[in-house]
């Protein structure tokens, strides 16, 4: 059973989007994502300062067998990355809500997202 | 097993050369000398002989055994292209030699260009790409080339069937252009109209290999080139899959403008283990103009080869010298050998075989696709995964405890839990009637023990292995 | 006329009627009439394996083989022990696929893995590969690898071999990195004209050691430039000159490529090579190609594998950074036995031979009158020399005699010629060389 905490916001390429200030937003991938992923090897962050626009590649998380690209879902840049993850992949699959992978700020547009129910709705849809 | 630095004694060695026959200088600063000496290993002869032994018997060569690997056309090496390409005369020739001392050398590539030509229906030939995938990519530069000589700036993208192998895409990147992939139709051929929807004056070609990576002839190949070129594109064959109408059919005659083979797969050159192959590129006359440099050419006056340079319309050189030469050598002669009557039944009986095995297996296995296959085919296991939870890498690894090298697993993408078996012309029915039993055996055992297929392989010296991590934490060295 | 087709005709008879079909044409009739051949190939008739092996010996006799050799510019003449191609044609060796099936391929994975440890070993880096086409390949793959946000400039300095520049440039073209040739100066890199060209737009800067000249680098003065710049340092390196130099490690490189070809490859008319790649850890998962890593089984046995593969064609396609498939296996494995043949000590006296054998031609050819170094300063085992003949006067002369002379360079009026002592030259040889020298130039 996969959970999905109420506060964030999903999108349908399944991040999640937590605002922590008004104009800086914390990124990272669901519960689904993760266990679609399988077990993950390695995370390619994105650079601090990297401008970033709605649904750009701003990351990706590679499995043995795959890699799976995270795409921002606001435009702003990029003002912190979890360094955690660079020797431990592995944070993303034992704990996706709290292993974040980029701080964005100056937000300026967010895509449209889901609330918690929804997303559980659009995942029941796709499997 | 140990590595060969755990054999490693201080001390050990042998010398091979004679004491040095003149005073001994080291004429250089300080500052460059090396400060200690590299940390390789000291054993004897008879301690790396059996080193190597040992590692050998872990070892799986086509060789040795059934390999039916699709895509791959694991068809047998002949020993005397080994002798051949040993020949002093081949292997002991340095690449700057002058032109008058290496006619024979020159003459090989000339031959091998001409034979290879008629095979494909291409007008000229280089062979300095390295590998298939060397070989996309100098295909992709000569169109590249070709329509920037045409001041035609706009084509930047070419398009790739979703079923194609990665090395496409990933060599059409590395020439610089957009890759706009275009999903494959039900039956796992080129749907028409999506690419007609994605041919336009941006296109600048179009990859595909017929048959495609499902084992499947597209019937469609004249229409398909015929909308490339309507649009202003040029059509890239991809001849991994050759060994399925070599002699039946010419991707010359299908449309294609250039293209490259793979001397390794339908040219029986050994595979080595992942290299070295070689990937030569063909093209028509147009594209002529732009193949790497140096080329081989014959002086119209004495008659004698010679190799062109400095030509500012090649793309350049993708490796130095020729192009894996002693390999040229070997698909050279396996090309005399077959002959005229020769080449056109390597495919009549690489396809016969791939028919006869799914034959035996379509009780029940499910091919991908329900067509006659060509030289391969492809089987999803998807729905006996899904009643006994048994994967395509559980078969996989299971056939090998059967003592035979498995086929291809999860390729193409576009198939779920796909085997792709290409057993190619060099089996004789014995081989194909013993590896049937082996996947009906796998068949049974996924319904009556899943356990065991999951457990497997269990008769090789290691057993499955944690990739998870050797992926995170890398190890790349003793 | 052979094929290898093991199937007898009642076989193939026996199969079709499984199949339910009168003719093996049938499974082609699906395809569209017309693209199918009507015709016959216009091939020759095929040959029985007596008729090729005399034809390919025919054809072998029209090259000529030199057993004294003074040539290299990138092909090398060295001793290759008996073992070495012994373990090498080895049948599974040769015939064996690429070790995707790990647990069928332990030989093959860690023959691979001990050719890397080794690489790493002799270049003092943190990385291998498994190899790629050869060393001009490596160089560009090398480049690829140091793209950036920003910094898209390689520079390189003119003293490398031209072949690999030219290599260089047409993988850089295509993916739109800019080439920048800092010219030589004296044989030798330029530092200043390299220190002028990098900036915040360069990525790396690439260098080759010993050069294309035969003359020693001041590699770390120019891996200082590079740095500074904020760029990365590619090293280009002789593999048996590494016996007896620094490092590129040491020496302050974060790539190291080269031509494996002199550990135990013959001179092949230029291929298949041997391209080794090499970095320092914070790189390791940018390298292209493929990489043999260790790891455990599931009962605990140590174990390898091909890892980091998500960087590959196979998996990430369009977005790879290279689109390389395959590596040179055979040739790297002949490496690796090469390496193990000689050890530590039979690598150093390889090297200390090829440069004292240079050392001693180099004196014995400046002292014939006419003669003289072109270039000053250090060398491994190459040197350029110009004499008061044509170059092609000299070495068509050494040629009557049996000679593989040195290369020509800069033109055949400039007298000037790259010449390559190795293990292989006798002192005779070399004694013989300078007599015929001397012989061309009294004329």
């Amino acid at each position: 059973m996969s959970n999905y905490p109420n506060e964030l916001h999903y999108t349908k390429s399944h991040e999640w989007v937590k605002y922590i200030e008004e104009t800086t937003v914390e990124v990272g991938i669901t519960d689904y994502a993760q266990k679609a992923l399988g077990d993950i090897v390695f995370v390619n962050l994105p650079h601090i300062g990297d401008s970033l626009s709605i649904g750009e590649a701003m990351a990706d998380v590679e499995s043995v067998k795959a890699v799976s690209d995270i795409f921002c879902p606001v435009a702003g840049v990029v003002a912190e990355i979890n360094e955690e993850l660079a020797d431990a992949p592995q944070l993303l699959n034992q704990d996706p809500y709290g292993a974040w992978i980029a701080r964005i700020g100056n937000v300026e547009e967010i895509e449209e997202t889901m609330t918690a129910q929804e997303y559980e709705e659009f995942i029941a849809k796709e499997a | 097993m140990k590595l060969i630095f755990e054999k490693s004694r201080p001390g050990r060695g042998s010398s091979y050369l004679p004491p040095c026959d003149v005073p001994i200088r080291q004429d250089m600063p300080e500052a460059l000398k090396r400060t200690e000496a590299p940390e390789l290993p000291e054993v004897s002869e008879i301690d790396l002989v059996r080193h190597h032994a040992a590692l050998l018997d872990r070892v799986y060569g086509v060789n040795r055994g059934f390999y039916p690997l699709g895509s791959c056309t694991m068809k047998y090496n002949p020993r005397i292209n080994e002798e051949i390409a040993g020949l002093p005369g081949f292997c002991g020739i340095h690449p700057l030699q002058p032109e008058h001392t290496v006619q024979g050398c020159l003459e090989v590539l000339e031959t091998a260009e001409k034979l290879l030509c008629e095979i494909t229906g291409m007008d000229r030939m280089t062979f300095q790409p390295a590998a298939g995938a060397q070989g996309e990519f100098t295909g992709l530069l000569l169109i590249r080339a070709y329509h920037q000589a045409r001041g035609d700036v706009r084509r930047t993208k070419i398009i790739v069937p979703d079923s194609a192998h990665g090395t496409n895409p990933a060599s059409a990147a590395m020439a610089g252009f957009t890759v706009v992939s275009i999903p494959s139709g039900a039956d796992g051929c080129v749907d028409l109209d999506q690419l007609r929807a994605a041919a336009d004056d941006e296109t600048a070609g179009l990859m595909l290999t017929n048959p495609n990576t499902l084992g499947l002839f597209d019937r469609n190949i004249l229409e398909i080139t015929k909308i490339i070129h309507d649009a202003g594109g040029l059509a890239y064959y991809d001849g991994a899959n050759l060994n399925a109408v070599i002699g039946i059919a010419r991707p010359g005659d299908m449309g294609f403008d250039v293209m490259h083979l793979n001397l390794h797969k339908t040219f029986s050159t050994p595979h080595g283990g992942g290299g070295p192959g070689s990937g030569p590129v063909g093209c028509r006359e147009t594209l002529a103009k732009y193949l790497p440099e140096p080329a081989v050419e014959r002086d119209e006056n004495s008659g004698a080869l010679r190799l062109r340079k400095g030509d500012p319309a090649s793309i350049g050189q993708m490796k130095s010298f020729y192009g894996n030469f002693l390999v040229v050598v070997r698909a050279l002669a396996y090309v005399l050998t077959l002959g005229r009557e020769g080449v056109p039944e390597v495919s009549r009986n690489a396809v016969l075989n791939a028919n006869y095995l799914l034959k035996k297996l379509e009780s029940v296995y499910k091919p991908a696709c329900s067509e006659p296959c060509m030289h391969e085919f492809v089987l999803t296991i998807d729905d006996i995964k899904k009643e006994t939870g048994v994967s395509a890498l559980d078969f996989a690894k299971f056939i090998i405890d059967q003592g035979i090298h498995p086929p291809t697993m999860y390729f193409p993408l576009i198939v779920h839990e796909a085997l792709m078996v290409e057993p190619t012309e060099t089996e004789s029915i014995d081989t194909l009637d013993e590896a049937a039993e082996i996947f009906m055996k796998c068949y049974m055992t996924a319904y009556e023990d899943p356990e065991a297929m999951k457990k497997a392989p269990a008769t090789t010296p290691v057993g499955r292995l944690d990739e998870v991590s050797a992926a995170r934490f890398p190890k790349l060295k003793f | 006329m052979g094929g290898y087709i093991p199937s007898s005709s009642d076989e193939r008879q026996k199969m079709l009627d499984q199949l339910g079909m009168a003719d093996i044409g049938d499974l082609f009739s699906h395809i569209p009439q017309e693209v199918l051949l009507k015709k016959p190939l216009d091939l020759p008739e095929g040959l029985s394996e007596l008729e090729v092996r005399r034809a390919m010996e025919k054809i072998a006799s029209k090259n000529r083989r030199f057993d004294t050799i003074f040539r290299g510019a990138g092909s090398y003449n060295h001793y290759i022990p008996s073992v070495v191609k012994h373990i090498a044609a080895k049948e599974d060796y040769v015939t064996a696929y690429t070790p995707y099936q790990a647990e069928l391929s332990q030989g093959l994975l860690q023959g691979i893995f001990e050719y890397q440890s080794m690489i790493c070993a002799l270049t003092g880096m943190d990385a291998s590969n498994a190899s790629v086409y050869d060393g001009s390949a490596a160089a560009a793959e090398a480049a690829l690898m140091c793209r950036e946000r920003g910094r898209n400039a390689l520079i390189v300095a003119g003293s490398c071999d031209p072949q690999t520049l030219h290599v260089i440039r047409t993988y850089c073209s295509a993916a739109g990195m800019e080439v920048i040739e800092a010219a030589a100066k004296d044989g030798r890199a330029d530092a200043d004209a390299i220190a002028s060209a990098a900036g915040a737009g360069t990525a790396a800067v690439y260098i080759q050691q010993p050069n294309f000249f035969g003359l020693l680098e001041d590699v770390e003065k120019i891996g200082a430039i590079a740095h500074e710049a904020g760029a990365r340092y590619i090293v280009g390196v002789n593999p048996i000159s590494l016996a007896v130099l620094k490092t590129p490690a040491e020496c302050g490189a974060d790539i190291a490529v080269g031509e494996g070809q002199p550990l135990g490859i013959p001179l092949s008319f230029g291929g298949p090579y041997l391209g080794f790649m090499a970095c320092k850890s914070a790189m390791t998962r940018k390298l292209p190609g493929r990489i043999v890593g260790e790891t455990l089984d599931i009962h605990g046995k140590r174990a390898y594998v091909l890892t980091l593969q998500a960087r590959e064609q196979h998996i990430r396609r369009e977005k790879a950074g290279s689109s390389i498939c395959s590596n040179q296996a055979l040739c790297a494995l002949t490496a690796a036995v090469y390496m193990s043949a000689m050890g530590p000590a039979g690598m150093k006296d390889a090297a200390v031979q090829c440069m004292s054998k240079a050392a001693y031609a180099a004196d014995k050819i400046t002292a014939i009158p006419g003669f003289k170094l072109y270039f000053d300063g250090p060398f491994f085992h190459e040197f350029v020399t110009q004499g008061p003949v044509a170059s092609s006067v000299v070495l068509a002369r050494l040629e009557e005699q049996g000679i593989l002379g040195g290369y020509p360079l800069f033109g055949d009026d400039s007298g000037c010629i790259l010449w390559c002592v190795t293990e292989m030259n006798t002192r005779e040889e070399i004694d013989r060389l300078a007599e015929i020298l001397k012989e061309v130039a009294a004329v």
